[in-house]
C-alpha cells in the first residue's frame, strides 16, 4: 500500500532541507570525512551537468550520447570571453551558456524526429562534430593543449568585490549559488504545465500525441533546455579548472554524464548528483592508488544496473517506501 | 451537415491493401458501430480518421474542413479524440495525473511554465468532475498501472473526453473484459451518447455491445465495405452472416 500523500510531502521537504544542508555545509563537514572544497565543487558541477542530462533522459524519456558537446562549448565559451574579449566572470558564464545552448538548440532541431538509439546515435555524431573543431582549430581553440590561459575574475557585488580565484571557499559558494539557480529553474519547470508534457512524451508518446500535444516540439524545446543547463554547467567547469579541454567535448564524456545519471538514479531529481557524487569522489579516491581508476567505476556502474535497476537513490527509496 | 465524412479512402502497405476504397458518413449524435471479422481492416480504417496513418487514396472531412493531411495532432485540435485496442495510458502516474495532462493539453496550457491560481481551480474542478464521470473516485490517487484492466479502460476514455471531443472514436472499448468489466464500459458509454449527446464511433468485437449500442452499423470484410444500416438490417443481412459464419456454414 502506498503511504497517505501528505506523510509523503512532510518526508519530501525534510529531505530537500537535509540535501540543502549537507551542500551549505560542505566545505565544514567535507574535511572531517577527508574531502575537501574544491572536491566539493567539481560534484556540483558535473553532478548539475548529469542532472541537466537527466532533465531530459529521465523526464522525457530520450537519451543523448553527445551531452558533452554542449558542456564543452559552454567551457568554450566562458574560457574564450575571459582570455580575449573582457575579465568579467558573469559575462563568460552567459556567453558560453549561450553558445552551447543555441548551437544545442539548431541542431535538436534537426534531429528530434529520430528516437531511441537513432537518436542516440546521432547525438554522438554530431557531438564529436564539436570535438574535432575543437581538437583542430588551435588558433583559436589551443587543440589538444586546450585552452589556456585564463582565470576566473573577482565578483564585484554592490557591497563587496569576492575573491573566487585563491579563495576555494568563496568559489565553492558562488559555484552553489550558480547550481541552485540552474536547480530551481529545472524544478519549476518540471511542476509546470509543461514539465508534465515532458513527462507524459516519457510515459506514452502514443497516448500524448493523441491528446493534442505536438511531440516533436515539445521534445525539441526540452532538449534545447537541457543543453542550456549542460552548457551552464560547463561555462562553471571552465571557472573551476582555469581551462578547457577539448575531451571535455568528446563522447566519453557524455558517458559520464549518462554514467552518473543512470548510477544515481534517472527517475529522481537529485538522483544525477548523487552519482556525481560517487562518480566524483570514487575517481578521486581511486586515482590516487591506481592508474586504472575507470575499472573500478565501471564494476560499480554494472552491479548498480544489474542489481539496483532504479539506481542508487531509486534503491533507497523503494526501502523507505516499503 | 454531416460531422465526418470518409469518401472513398484506401491504405496500401506494399501489395496488401488493407483498406479498400471505403466511404462512410456519420451524423451528429450518431453511435456508429464498426464490426467485421479478424483482419478486415477496421483498427487500420481508424487509424486513417485520426492521422495515425495518411491513406493512400480518398479524403476525409470532418466538420466541413478537409483534414485528410493534417498531423494526429491537429485533428485532436479539431475535436477528435480516440482510445486504442490496446489501452494507451501514462501507468507509473496517478488518475489524477494522467487526466491533469489531459485537461492541460485541452485547456491550450501545454506549453505554460506557470499556471494562475485561477487556472489551477478551473483544471482541478475539470478533473474531479472527469474522475466522478469515469467512476474512479476511490482509485484517483493510484498508479494507473496497478488499476485492473476496465478502470484502466475508464481513465482512457476519461482523457479523451477531457479534451472535450465533438467526435469519440473508441477501438474495442471492451477487448479482453470479464463480463463485469464489460457491462460498465457499455453502461459508460451508453451514458455519454445519450446524455451528453457525443457523437462517437466504436469498433467492436462484442455483438451484445454492438447490438445494445449502435444506431447503425458498417460491416467491414477483407479490407471491404461488405454492409450499413440498423441493427436489425443488419442482423437480417445475408452477405454479413456468410461473412461472420460463411466457411463453418
Amino acid at each position: 500500500m502506498k503511504e497517505p500523500p501528505k506523510q509523503g510531502i512532510d518526508r519530501g521537504l525534510v529531505v530537500l532541507a537535509a540535501i540543502w544542508a549537507a551542500l551549505l555545509l560542505a566545505p565544514a563537514w567535507m574535511p572531517l570525512i577527508g574531502g575537501y572544497t574544491a572536491l566539493g565543487t567539481r560534484v556540483l558541477v558535473l553532478g548539475l551537468a548529469a542532472m541537466s542530462l537527466n532533465f531530459l533522459l529521465g523526464f522525457t524519456g530520450v537519451l543523448s550520447f553527445g551531452h558533452a558537446a554542449w558542456f564543452g562549448l559552454g567551457a568554450y565559451g566562458c574560457g574564450l570571453i575571459l582570455k580575449y574579449v573582457a575579465l568579467s566572470t558573469p559575462l563568460s558564464v552567459l556567453a558560453g551558456t549561450l553558445l552551447g545552448g543555441v548551437m544545442g538548440g539548431l541542431l535538436g532541431a534537426l534531429i528530434v524526429r529520430r528516437r531511441g538509439v537513432y537518436f542516440a546515435m546521432v547525438t554522438i555524431a554530431f557531438g564529436q562534430v564539436f570535438y574535432y573543431i575543437a581538437f583542430q582549430w588551435s588558433s583559436l581553440t589551443g587543440g589538444d593543449d586546450g585552452l589556456r590561459p585564463f582565470y576566473r575574475q573577482p565578483l564585484h557585488l554592490w557591497f563587496a568585490t569576492v575573491d573566487i580565484l585563491n579563495n576555494t571557499t568563496s568559489f565553492y559558494y558562488f559555484v552553489l549559488v550558480c547550481f541552485a539557480l540552474a536547480v530551481a529553474a529545472m524544478a519549476f519547470i518540471l511542476r509546470s504545465p509543461f514539465g508534465r508534457t515532458m513527462v507524459a512524451i516519457r510515459e506514452n508518446e502514443r497516448r500524448a500525441r493523441f491528446l493534442g500535444i505536438p511531440i516533436e516540439l515539445h521534445i525539441w524545446i526540452a532538449f534545447t533546455l537541457s543543453c542550456f543547463f549542460v552548457a551552464y554547467a560547463g561555462t562553471l567547469y571552465a571557472l573551476v579548472n582555469n581551462f578547457a579541454d577539448p575531451r571535455g567535448l568528446h563522447y566519453s564524456q557524455s558517458g559520464d554524464f549518462v554514467m552518473m545519471a543512470v548510477m544515481g538514479g534517472m527517475r529522481s531529481f537529485w538522483g544525477p548528483l548523487l552519482g556525481a557524487v560517487v562518480f566524483v569522489v570514487l575517481q578521486d579516491y581511486v586515482s590516487s592508488i591506481t592508474i586504472n581508476w575507470q575499472i573500478y567505476i565501471g564494476i560499480m556502474f554494472v552491479v548498480v544496473v544489474l542489481f539496483f535497476p532504479r539506481g542508487i537513490l531509486g534503491a533507497i527509496r523503494r526501502r523507505a517506501a516499503a | 451537415m454531416s460531422l465526418l465524412q470518409v469518401k472513398g479512402v484506401s491504405k496500401h502497405f506494399g501489395n496488401l491493401v488493407a483498406v479498400n476504397n471505403i466511404s462512410m458518413t456519420v451524423e451528429p449524435g450518431e453511435l456508429r458501430a464498426i464490426i467485421g471479422p479478424n483482419g478486415a481492416g477496421k483498427t487500420t480504417f481508424f487509424n486513417l480518421i485520426t492521422g495515425f496513418f495518411l491513406p493512400s487514396a480518398g479524403r476525409i472531412i470532418f466538420d466541413g474542413r478537409d483534414i485528410t493531411d493534417l498531423l494526429p495532432a491537429r485533428r485532436v485540435w479539431a475535436g477528435m479524440a480516440r482510445t486504442f485496442q490496446v489501452t494507451e495510458i501514462f501507468p507509473e502516474l496517478t488518475v489524477r495525473e494522467n487526466l491533469r495532462i489531459a485537461v492541460e493539453a485541452a485547456a491550450g496550457l501545454r506549453l505554460r511554465a506557470w499556471l494562475s491560481q485561477v487556472d489551477d481551480q478551473k483544471i482541478r474542478a475539470r478533473i474531479s468532475e472527469l474522475i466522478g464521470m469515469g467512476g474512479l473516485s476511490a482509485k484517483a490517487d493510484r498508479q494507473v498501472g496497478e488499476l485492473s484492466h476496465g478502470d484502466q479502460r475508464a481513465n482512457e476514455i476519461m482523457m479523451a473526453l477531457a479534451l472535450k471531443p465533438r467526435l469519440l472514436l473508441l477501438d474495442e472499448p471492451t477487448a479482453g473484459m470479464g463480463d463485469q468489466e464489460t457491462y460498465e464500459i457499455t453502461h459508460l458509454i451508453r451514458r455519454l451518447h445519450k446524455d451528453s449527446k457525443l457523437t462517437i464511433v466504436l469498433i467492436e468485437h462484442d455483438m451484445r455491445v454492438v447490438f445494445h449500442l449502435a444506431d447503425r452499423i458498417m460491416v467491414l470484410d477483407q479490407g471491404k465495405f461488405l454492409a450499413e444500416g440498423t441493427p436489425q438490417e443488419i442482423a437480417a443481412n445475408e452477405a454479413v452472416q456468410t461473412a461472420y459464419l460463411g466457411q463453418a456454414a
